[in-house]
């Protein structure tokens, strides 16, 4: 019955982001368009980083770095692999070039988690502020590496990255990854993750391989990054700028803001920080201390992040407002 | 299936210099109630950390079911059949009573990861059972009505019991209590003991129970190891471990 209802709600999220994305590029202005789509590709960001740092209780702060490495891989393999397979099919779009889009996504998104079971190796050993700074090397280290190779534009950037992305297919990634990953916290698999965040000796004793959990939560976080940044390098211009360690803090700040461990926070975290700084544009010079006060009143506020730890969700809504207890006759 | 479920042989711990365990030998034959005690610092938690693979044991060897498992991992051992509480809980305190008690069914679950991501019928029909027999266990340790609660906001009392309750969802062979009782008043004391028997008696398991109150174990284990400073200076029934004067030393001053 899940099931069946899994996949009519797969097909009629298809469809309502198609149509959002049809009616978005004919009403809505390109500028709010384009915010959308940064919005969107931002929470695949949060939710997959969430799953590392709030849920399993580790701490990146390499997040950029996986991002890279998809928009990277999956971009190489737009350029220098399609067009070997398909010829001169690949540029002429259509559903020829979306499967090959689709596959670049994927490419990108395993390329990363390949990178992510690498960089959850130290999580064997290491943990709090050493595994972070493993994190932390590992996103400089991609982004020099990636400056120093000529086939993908070095220094100048990567141009001529055909650009395949819009509205409903960041949609989409979004509400992929947020379906599965919620699913995986429904599972035991997800509540050893929150085992190894509560009590990591418990967990152990208890028959919960952290070591093996750990590892996945890093693999599964990269993949979803990874699908971020492929996401991210069809869309716009392509260079390792955008995923500098401040691409991380960013991402960092969205997951506490919206509330760490909770899927609904990271969407509403991301969501505001990617908009926030694009409504203070009238205050131009202002900006970003307004912006930086912004964020620390709300810390002070709710130092929990806005959601906590608790998930919002329509069907809870509903059903609370359905089983309100009725006076006693 | 002859033997003694779990046998330490010639065990030693030291942490650097200090010899926290040393030559210890130990039976604890299957469906046995046995108690190790001794005063505070005897070495008695460091027995539990090495059994489960905290610690590497420096000589010796731990044998269940007479294979060794030293030096394995933690969670490998607790596949073999060895659930412990802590001597100071250790439960996951953000997370409800019912999902404490369901995580401990980890080594009972085998859907795959791909299963659960996508919801499949499968990995729903195992979410379920893992939920009824949760459910079950927390009914009969007469948590039900806690089931949504944080499990820190239990009362203490109550957090002692779910830890029991929790590794017992592993389905153990040998059961490790670490000082069960500790902070309990006399009368809650009494009950839990009961408990640990009666749970004993149901899940057909072989229990060691850690004490330094002589008088909690007293009552209840069948075979009591003495420990002090790392060393076993005394074996036997609880009569004969009340007489023996080198317990009655040990504990001078605490009124064995
Ligand atoms: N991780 C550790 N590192 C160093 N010393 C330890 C460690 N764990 C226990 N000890 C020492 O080993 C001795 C035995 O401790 P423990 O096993 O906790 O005693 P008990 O449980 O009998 O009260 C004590 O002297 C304690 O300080
Ligand atoms: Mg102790």
């Amino acid at each position: 019955m899940s099931g069946a209802r899994g996949v009519i709600g797969t097909v009629a999220a298809i469809a309502v982001v198609w149509a959002i994305d049809w009616a978005g590029s004919r009403i809505l202005n390109p500028y709010i368009y384009r915010v959308l789509v940064l919005c969107s590709i931002n929470v695949i960001l949060a939710l997959s980083l969430n799953l590392v740092n709030g849920i399993t209780g580790q701490f990146s702060i390499g997040h950029a770095g996986f991002m890279a490495v998809g928009a990277y891989a999956s971009a190489a393999y737009t350029v220098y692999a399609v067009p070997l397979m398909l010829g001169a099919e690949a540029s002429k779009g259509g559903w020829v070039a979306a499967a090959a889009f689709l596959l670049a996504i994927l490419v990108g998104g395993l390329v990363s988690a390949v990178a992510g079971f690498l960089v959850g190796l130290p999580s064997m050993r290491l943990r709090g502020d050493y595994l972070a700074i493993v994190t932390l090397g590992f996103g400089e280290i991609i982004r020099v590496a990636i400056l120093n190779i000529d086939a993908v534009g070095g220094a100048r950037g990567f141009a001529g990255v055909p650009q395949r992305t819009n509205l409903a297919w960041v949609l989409g990634g979004a509400w992929v990854t947020f379906v599965l990953i919620r699913n995986l916290m429904r599972s035991y698999h997800g509540r050893a993750l929150l085992a190894i965040r509560e009590d990591e000796i418990a967990a152990e004793a208890l028959g919960v391989p952290t070591t093996r959990y750990k590892i996945t939560a890093f693999v599964i976080g990269a993949f979803f990054a990874g699908m971020a940044g492929a996401l991210f390098s069809h869309y716009t211009y392509l260079h390792t700028n955008s995923f500098t360690f401040m691409k991380s803090i960013e991402v960092i700040i969205m997951v506490v803001l919206g509330g760490m461990g909770s899927l609904t926070g990271s969407i509403l975290g991301a969501t505001l920080l990617t908009a926030l700084p694009e409504l203070l544009r009238f205050a131009s010079s202002e900006r970003l201390i307004i912006y930086s006060l912004l964020l620390i009143l709300l810390m002070i506020a709710r130092p929990q992040g806005i959601l906590g730890r608790r998930e919002v969700s329509f069907r809870s809504w509903f059903s609370r407002r359905r089983s309100r207890p009725t006076p006693a006759t | 299936m002859s033997g003694p479920l779990l046998s330490l042989r010639r065990l030693g711990v030291t942490f650097g210099g200090l010899k926290a365990v040393s030559n210890l030998d130990y039976d604890l034959p299957r469906g046995m109630l046995g108690g190790l005690i001794g005063p505070n610092g005897a070495g008695k938690t460091t027995v539990f950390n090495v059994i489960t693979g905290v610690y590497r044991p420096a000589e010796g060897s731990i044998l269940l079911e007479g294979k060794p498992i030293q030096g394995r991992p933690t969670n490998v051992i607790a596949r073999r059949g060895v659930a412990r509480t802590f001597q100071n809980p250790r439960l996951f305190s953000d997370l409800s009573c019912l999902d404490n008690v369901r995580i401990a069914c980890h080594l009972h679950c085998g859907t795959g990861l791909a299963d659960s991501m996508f919801g499949t019928p499968r990995s729903a029909r195992e979410e379920r059972d893992i939920v009824i027999r949760s459910e079950e266990l927390l009914g009969s340790f007469g948590l039900t009505k806690y089931r949504d609660s944080e499990a820190r906001s239990l009362p203490y009392g109550e957090q002692r019991r779910l830890e029991i309750a929790r590794t017992l969802a592993t389905e153990p062979k040998l059961l490790l209590l670490d000082e069960p009782a500790a902070g309990m008043n006399p009368q809650e004391t009494e009950a839990l003991m009961r408990l640990v028997r009666e749970v004993r008696d149901r899940f057909g398991l072989t229990v060691l129970l850690i004490e330094h109150d002589m008088k909690v174990v007293m009552g209840i284990c069948e075979r009591i190891a003495v420990l002090d400073y790392g060393v076993k200076i005394a074996e036997g029934t609880p009569e004969e471990i009340r007489r023996d004067p080198k317990v009655i030393e040990a504990y001078l001053g605490e009124e064995p």
